[in-house]
């Protein structure tokens, strides 16, 4: 296949979703027929923009905060001084991947109030793994011969950290993000449970008033959310890794 | 100076490095030859502290190493690492830059130094400078890699098989370079190798070890002449040896009065090449020219035999 056929299509997925998002009316005939009784087509408790642009936010704070976590942890325990930490970190951050989020949720809930704060935690706790564990990896997996070509050349145990060791981890650290969000960005949609203004909402109100088109409308903007960042971000993790001379990984 | 004394390395129950001593002379080569794992690059991390000995001292300049924080003694000595080692993500010129990055030149002090180095080993500045490493073929890689080393003008140069990757004519250009560089700069090089010609050729000096130990360490013309034990017969490879000692010495060394006939040879060349010329071109004599074409005399064959003799 031509290599800009993919490119279009996302680019029409793109341009799709933005005039779904910002004029939701033009599309009202396609989603009629999967309504009864004169119900509403399009969603019409709240804007599916503002909607959008929150799941997002939630899913970029949640994202950000995964990722500082993880990180740092993941440069804790590959130093001498934390290298003892390194089972329990491990165990810690599996269990915040095995614990179910709407488990998470229920607990978050009596302890932070309903909103945007539970799907928060539940969100940071089920994104940390991935994160950890590609940081570890990349820093575990620098080759030896740079690693000692770094200290040769006098850096220190920062600067080799900074300078060699965490750049060249880039590539194998954009594919835990990439994961951590796509994970997040479906899950997201269970804090609107909570009361979290997520896309959610929409699928909820879809289930609740036996609308299809409602959830429907709602699942394909998290899909197609979902598709499009996950691209970007394989892009812009091949291009990290071209750079370094490696092969890029298959996405 | 460097001085290196009763220095042994262990790795658990083995010996790695076994007593060695040696004085390496300032602004000199010395060449540690041996076998694979006979560590030769144990011995030589051991001066700028990547490994640290067992037992036993090294001094630069009648200072003990470890005097200053590893970092600090490793930005003062250049290190060309085996397999050369550069960083995949930046430049070949950031790859030069690091130590005096590391020692904070400023940045048009940096420039121009990348620019001589790379200019220096043959390498275009405008041309190399913006590549990666993966975008350059391994003989380049490698010269990326000593420059690196060279970048911010230490005294001390460790250099690790830096001439592995290369093709035997690029390889010889490599070390007239490197020669090249050592007598502008005064640098003290100290250069592992598995090869006993590059051994002959570079070394002021040459440091032969097995097994950790340091079984000879003397002129090239000494180990020719005198190796300590069959294991450095052996390294010298006995069937050249005559001809590895013709290479030490130069034409200008060997002329005699009179005068030849046919293509002359300069008075810088090898003994070793004026011997295979007159053997391969048949004749007994050749003229012997200085740089500026004067005549000095000739040699002869027979006064090149003798000189390929084991010295008494
Ligand atoms: N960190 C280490 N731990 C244990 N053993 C080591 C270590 N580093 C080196 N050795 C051992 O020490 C011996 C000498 O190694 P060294 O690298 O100095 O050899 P070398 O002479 O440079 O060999 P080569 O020519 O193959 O590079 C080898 O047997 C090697 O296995
Ligand atoms: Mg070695």
């Amino acid at each position: 296949m031509k290599a800009w056929i993919p490119l279009l299509l996302r680019f029409c997925l793109l341009v799709l979703l933005i005039a779904f998002l910002t004029n939701p009316l033009w599309f009202e005939p396609l989603l009629k027929p999967l309504t009864q009784n004169g119900a509403p087509a399009i969603y019409n408790q709240g804007s599916l923009l503002s909607l959008a642009l929150l799941h997002l936010r939630t899913v970029a704070i949640a994202t950000v905060a995964a990722m500082v976590v993880a990180v740092a942890l993941a440069i804790l325990v590959t130093r001498p001084v934390g290298a003892e930490f390194l089972p329990l970190s491990r165990s810690l951050v599996n269990i915040g991947q095995t614990f179910p989020p709407v488990a998470v949720l229920a607990l978050a809930v009596p302890a932070v109030g309903f909103g945007e704060k539970p799907t928060l935690i539940a969100l940071f706790l089920y994104g940390l793994l991935p994160i950890f564990e590609n940081t570890l990896t990349g820093l575990t997996t620098t080759p030896a011969n740079i690693v000692e070509a770094a200290r040769g050349a006098g850096m220190t145990g920062w600067q080799r950290l900074l300078k060699v060791e965490l750049p060249l981890s880039v590539p194998v650290m954009l594919a835990g993000i990439r994961l951590s969000v796509v994970i997040s960005l479906a899950t997201a949609t269970i804090g609107s449970t909570v009361a979290a203004k997520t896309l959610g909402e929409v699928i909820i109100a879809g289930l609740q008033s036996n609308n299809l088109a409602f959830v429907l409308q709602g699942g394909l903007i998290v899909a197609a959310l979902a598709v499009l960042i996950y691209d970007a971000l394989s892009a812009l993790e091949r291009m990290a890794a071209r750079r370094m001379g490696q092969v890029a990984q298959a996405a | 100076m460097i001085e290196i004394e009763h220095v042994t390395k262990r790795y658990g129950e083995t010996t790695v490095v076994d007593d060695v001593s040696m004085v390496i002379e300032p602004r000199t080569v010395t060449v540690i030859v041996g076998t694979s794992g006979s560590g030769k690059t144990t011995l030589l991390r051991m001066i700028n502290r990547l490994v640290e000995p067992t037992s036993g001292t090294i001094k630069l300049d009648g200072t003990d190493n470890r005097s200053v924080p590893g970092h600090e003694l490793r930005r003062s000595i250049g290190y060309a690492i085996q397999g050369n080692g550069l960083f995949p993500h930046r430049t070949v010129a950031q790859n030069i830059a690091t130590v005096p990055a590391l020692l904070g030149w400023d940045t048009g002090r940096i420039n121009g130094r990348v620019d001589e180095l790379l200019s220096l080993l043959q390498l275009d500045p405008a041309a190399f400078g913006p590549r990666y490493p993966h975008e350059l073929s391994g003989g380049q890689q490698q010269r990326v890699g000593v420059a690196r080393a060279l970048a911010a003008e230490p005294n001390v140069l460790l250099m690790d098989e830096p001439f592995g990757a290369l093709d035997p004519i690029i390889r010889t250009k490599a070390q007239e370079d490197l020669l090249a560089i050592q007598k502008r700069f005064g640098t003290t090089i100290i250069l592992v190798t598995h090869d006993m010609e590059e051994a002959v050729h570079l070394g002021d000096r040459i440091a032969v070890m097995d097994a950790g130990r340091l079984i000879q360490y003397a002129t090239p013309a000494e180990i020719l002449a005198r190796p300590a034990n069959d294991f450095v017969e052996t390294l010298i490879g006995a069937s050249d040896r005559p001809f590895k000692l013709l290479s030490l010495g130069t034409v200008g060394a060997a002329v005699e009065p009179g005068q030849a006939l046919g293509e002359g040879i300069r008075a810088e060349a090898s003994q070793r090449d004026a011997l295979a010329e007159l053997l391969w071109s048949g004749r007994a004599a050749m003229p012997v020219t200085a740089k500026d074409g004067s005549a000095l005399g000739r040699v002869t064959v027979e006064g090149l035999l003798k000189r390929a003799a084991r010295p008494q």
